[in-house]
């Protein structure tokens, strides 16, 4: 498995990117609705969740203990770890899964906080390349806008108040993701992300995604796992003791 | 075995006057509990494993191993990037992933490899407590119990150790000597190193700057540290300008050795991390 080359396995995997306030999870949610009622099978995975390092990861956050080395190296346990439990399973079972934030978001934000972009491309290599990738250009006032409309606070790491680029929150949070913002575009380059204008209506952002997620499942079979919800439970089909006894 | 011939090392520099910092493998503030749950609940594989060995390495070179180069010190470590290697390497990753991973790692001015046949090292670590689920490699499944498992895993561990000898400029100490004999050659390596006096130091070797990736590594079956640094008076420590160096003149001089041995994992018991890593 390695980014550099397309999986051959029987699942999909479609990935999310952007910067926070983006509107890429909502957009993800939707997609995920539409495919669990056109009766796919769904597998979802977020950046940074795994148990693993949960525990470490949220310490070093709070007593800012994390250097931009081990910043990005814990992220990336938690990706491996998530990869290996999370993502190659199901795809090996035929699933699809669908991923908020990928590898591209290391890639982007670990190289404004100053780590070296070809030792974190390097450090991510063995991930597996995503059938999609969809990256949701956002305005920085909008996902200001929208963040602070959503939960009123700005949290530390999303401003980059560990940089140490401005004192106000806000004018960190503008700083720090306009760099986020512009390694991304090197990012969309190098590997081919499709590009969403985050600023337009949901819906109509939405109807692209599933037209672009469509494409990619024109030669995707599902294939029925035994946990999938049956309309009729198996054991009508066995005969019952009274049932065989009549004559 | 490592960690004696690390402690008297330690001690033997502290009265010639030079100050010691000693760090020793997933021994950092961020990483150890992790790194101990994780191999309690056997959670890892070969991918999580390299990684947090990585984060815990980068903690401790970040927060610990340069700063003390900086300030002139000279840094005892118990194992180093090339035991990380080794155990990667057995586990099937890819060497140049590996390496690259690893990439921003100081080259020590030092390292010594305590290298012990497997042999020996069991009777070691039979005599130290015992063979554990992780030196033994068990998650490799490479034999039918713990001891066939061990001898094997160390033996692959050993081989990859002196597959980078040469390479790497592993200073090879054979560690199946007494600890006196190895003791007495490990200070001969190292007083070269040393700066003379505190004026007009002569600067012996620095630690690179980082950069390229090498690693240094650590010995198979014996352990491995690496020392930069400089003697406590002053020095500029390697790459970086020291800052707030007190005294205005600084005499570079920083040292590093390094010192491979067998042993477990905990440094405490020197069992058989050296050659192998646990």
């Amino acid at each position: 498995m390695s980014l550099a080359q397309p999986h051959n396995l029987p699942g999909k995997l479609f990935v999310v990117e952007g910067i926070d306030g983006s509107g890429k999870s909502t957009q993800l949610k939707l997609l995920h609705d539409w495919l669990n009622s056109r009766g796919y099978p769904v597998f979802f995975t977020e950046w940074n969740s795994s148990a693993l390092v949960r525990e470490t990861t949220k310490k070093g956050k709070k007593k800012d203990l994390l250097t931009p080395t081990t910043f990005s190296l814990l992220h990336a346990t938690d990706f491996a770890d998530r990869l290996s439990y999370e993502v190659i399973p199901p795809l090996k079972a035929g699933m699809i899964v669908l991923a908020d934030r990928y590898v591209y978001t290391a890639f982007a934000r670990d190289v404004v906080r100053g780590v070296h972009p070809e030792w974190v491309r390097n450090l991510y290599a063995f991930a597996v390349r995503p059938d999609l990738a969809i990256y949701f250009r956002t305005p920085i006032d909008v996902a200001l806008d929208r963040l602070l409309s959503a939960r009123a606070k700005i949290k530390y790491h999303e401003a980059g108040m560990d940089l140490g680029l401005s004192r106000d929150v806000h004018e960190s949070f503008r700083i720090f993701q306009s760099r986020v913002l512009s390694e991304y575009d090197q990012v969309v380059t190098e590997y081919g992300l499709a590009v969403m204008d985050a600023a337009e209506p949901i819906n109509v952002q939405q109807e692209r995604v599933r037209e672009l997620v469509a494409a990619r499942l024109e030669a995707y079979t599902v294939r029925r796992g035994s946990l999938r919800k049956s309309t009729k439970p198996f054991w009508r089909t066995f005969p019952t003791p009274s049932a065989s006894l009549e004559p | 075995m490592r960690g004696t011939q690390i402690a008297q090392l330690k001690e033997w520099l502290q009265v010639e006057g030079y100050g010691v910092v000693e760090t020793g493998w997933s021994r950092s503030a961020l990483m150890a509990k992790s790194i101990d749950a994780a191999k309690a609940g056997n959670m890892l594989n070969p991918l999580t494993f390299s990684l947090l060995y990585a984060t815990d390495f980068a903690d401790r070179l970040e927060k610990q191993i340069i700063p003390a180069l900086r300030a002139g010190f000279v840094v005892l470590a118990d194992r180093y990037i090339y035991t990380a290697f080794a155990r990667d390497f057995v586990r099937g990753a890819d060497p140049t992933w590996v390496r690259e991973l690893f990439s921003f790692a100081l080259v020590p001015d030092l390292v010594c490899y305590l290298r012990i046949g497997v042999d020996d090292l069991i009777q070691r670590v039979l005599e130290s407590g015992g063979m554990n689920y992780w030196e033994s490699g068990m998650d490799l499944r490479l034999g039918t119990d713990l001891f066939d498992c061990f001898r094997k895993y160390q033996g692959l561990l050993l081989k990859e150790f002196d597959r980078m000898t040469e390479p790497y400029g592993f200073h090879v100490v054979d560690a199946s000597k007494p600890i006196d004999k190895i003791q007495a050659q490990l200070r001969t390596m190292v007083a070269p190193l040393l700066p003379k006096s505190r004026r007009g130091g002569t600067a012996v070797l620095s630690a690179e700057a980082a950069g390229a990736g090498s690693a240094t590594s650590q010995a198979a079956g014996a352990s491995a540290g690496a020392v930069a640094g400089a003697p406590v008076a002053g020095a500029a420590g390697p790459g970086a300008a020291v800052p707030g160096a007190d005294s205005g003149e600084r005499t570079p001089a920083p040292v590093a050795v390094a010192a491979a041995g067998t042993g477990p994992e905990h440094p405490a018991d020197g069992r058989t991390e050296e050659e192998g890593r646990g």
